[in-house]
């Protein structure tokens, strides 16, 4: 008798009792990370928006005073020269970075769905240039780019070229800097791509052989098409990452000389950290926010259209 | 193509494409003196571990420090991830979705501002130039990546299996710890090597959170030593050799995790 009561109670409690306390334990599971993104992105955000409308200096620090100037910062920032310049090295070196990473990335990933010897090794060593530090591969550009003693030059000079002042003219800074950035984006790019390519099937390429399809157009009307959807993502990612990219600047240039790869980033770091302008500073970055959040949308909805697809 | 011809090809295009690295191995081992001669030697002939040495002295605290920070990211992040996403994933939240959504729009925060906006909160409260303020702060990038990575994950996780440990009379607590989170190890793995690498990697909120008088992680280390305009590039790449280290061992010692992370991140949701 005693063995059939939790027989008998127990659908019942089942029931009735993890429906009550689901949500509560749920709620208990999910309050750190509640916490931690109010604290942590709540807050910090919205300080931000009321910095950006403030006289926000050192000194502010020390007295807690900071006097409300409404969009005086904005009104500073977008004023300054150097707004101009600092948008445009930003879509330069965007645009630069992606459409070369993205090119090379994607004749990569294509050569790598061949299968030969040692094809996965070789492809996982592609990638040790993504998981390195950022300031370890701009330390080491930086090096290959010294005017005088840097490999680059050397190999210049071995054909006969003039030697090129990459990172102290204001011409080949930005070049420069965008040919690191290429170099650090070819990995994802890559292996993004090659899993894209491996889930087109194998059937198709076939069918379109022995119908007598070269491999130019088996790529132009198999490959590119129904790739669509993770190039989508990987250049709108790429997008997001790019422009609010720090360390390579900051290391291989620092943002100079005289401004020649300041981005929108480098330079609201100067504003608020070199400059002590932290309302300025913020602007920039709230402006920053801006563009990042409506490519950010673009490549949510890209993103679910593809995982539509995928269900599909 | 052959495929004998496509392993040549393979072959050549990642040394042209790895290059770079070999070159800062090999500037690692030559004195400095050699390295400010016209032709570069691309072979370490009269090596030297010189540079070694003086990364190991002026960079060694350095490096000692970011382990710190990057191990405390892992912990906390993964403290806070691994419940939320069991939650997320096995439990019916009202407003789950709704939080997935902020967890990806949050990643799309350019750095600068999250610096910003954490460098005035943090002076307030102690914590520049402070261990703990990094790591929250590194906590910002990893722990909404860990959320989405681990819940893809436990969503796959049968419900069955919850469910036989609910009847069996575990609660949520235990079913989380004797279930979830045994059979979501290698999700956890991954997740926790992603904020290692991006904690160790970090230079944006190291830069800008520490003032050097504590301690310093090693890209900051890397960046003055590099902005010291000194000709000791020897010193400065064997510094990078070693910061370097981390992602190498990683790539061998657990590739299969770093390529589910790379495309779990940016495909899936």
């Amino acid at each position: 008798m005693t063995l059939v009561v939790p027989a008998v109670s127990a659908p019942r409690r089942a029931g009735r009792k993890p429906r009550r306390d689901n949500r509560f334990a749920a709620w208990l599971f999910l309050l750190p990370a509640l916490a931690y993104i109010g604290v942590f992105f709540g807050y910090p955000l919205a300080a931000n928006l009321v910095m950006s409308t403030q006289n926000y200096t050192v000194k502010s620090f020390y007295t807690g005073e900071a006097p409300f100037v409404g969009f005086a910062n904005y009104a500073a920032v977008f004023d300054n020269p150097l707004f101009g310049t600092a948008a445009l090295d930003t879509a330069l070196f965007t645009a630069g970075s992606l459409v070369f990473q993205f090119g090379l990335g994607l004749a990569l990933a294509v050569f790598f769905t061949g299968r030969f010897f040692g094809s996965s090794v070789l492809r996982s060593l592609l990638l040790l240039p993504w998981l390195l530090p950022l300031v370890v591969s701009g330390a080491v550009w930086r090096w290959m780019f010294d005017q005088d003693h840097g490999v680059l030059n050397a190999a210049l000079r071995f054909v006969g070229l003039d030697a090129v002042p990459w990172l102290s003219s204001t011409n080949w800074a930005l070049p420069a800097v965008i040919l690191t950035n290429i170099w650090i984006g070819i990995p994802f790019n890559l292996v993004i791509l090659h899993g894209g390519l491996r889930a087109i099937p194998a059937s198709l390429y076939e069918a379109a052989s022995l119908d007598g399809a070269g491999a130019w157009q088996r790529f132009r009307h198999i490959t590119w098409p129904l790739l669509r959807p993770v190039t989508g993502i990987v250049l709108m990612l790429g997008l997001v990452y790019t422009i609010k990219v720090f360390d390579v600047i900051m290391v291989v240039t620092g943002g100079g000389p005289a401004n020649a790869t300041q981005t929108l980033t480098t330079w609201s770091y100067r504003l608020s950290f070199q400059d002590f302008a932290f309302g300025q500073g913020a602007a920039v970055g709230n402006v920053l926010i801006l563009v990042a959040t409506v490519f950010g949308l673009l490549y949510l909805r890209s993103a679910k259209a593809t995982l539509a697809e995928a269900a599909a | 193509m052959k495929a004998g011809t496509r392993t040549v090809a393979g072959v050549l295009t990642v040394a042209v494409l790895l290059f770079p690295l070999y070159w800062m191995v090999n500037a690692s081992l030559q004195p400095s003196g050699a390295l400010l001669r016209p032709d570069p030697a691309f072979f370490p002939v009269d090596g030297t571990l010189d540079g070694y040495r003086k990364a190991l002295s002026s960079q060694g605290p350095h490096l000692l420090s970011s382990v710190v920070v990057a191990l405390g990211t892992v912990l906390v992040s993964l403290a806070i991830a691994a419940p939320a996403s069991y939650a997320l994933a096995q439990l019916k939240v009202r407003g789950g979705p709704a939080l997935v959504f902020v967890l990806l729009i949050v990643q799309m925060i350019p750095g600068i501002v999250m610096a910003n906006a954490l460098y005035t909160v943090f002076s307030n409260l102690g914590l520049i130039d402070n261990y703990l303020g990094l790591v929250l702060a590194d906590s910002t990038a990893t722990i909404p990546f860990a959320v989405l990575l681990l819940r893809a994950f436990m969503v796959s996780v049968p419900k069955e299996l919850t469910e036989a440990s609910r009847v069996d009379g575990a609660g949520y607590w235990r079913t989380f710890f004797s279930i979830i989170l045994p059979v979501s190890r290698n999700a956890l793995v991954t997740a926790g090597l992603f904020s290692f690498l991006f904690a160790w990697a970090d230079f944006l909120f190291a830069v800008t959170l520490t003032t050097g008088q504590t301690f310093e992680p090693i890209t900051v280390g890397i960046y003055r030593f590099v902005g010291n305009q000194s000709a000791d590039w020897n010193g400065i790449m064997a510094t990078a050799v070693l910061a370097a280290v981390p992602a190498a061992v990683l790539l061998v010692v657990a590739q299969r995790y770093v390529v589910a992370g790379l495309t779990s991140g940016a495909v899936k949701d």
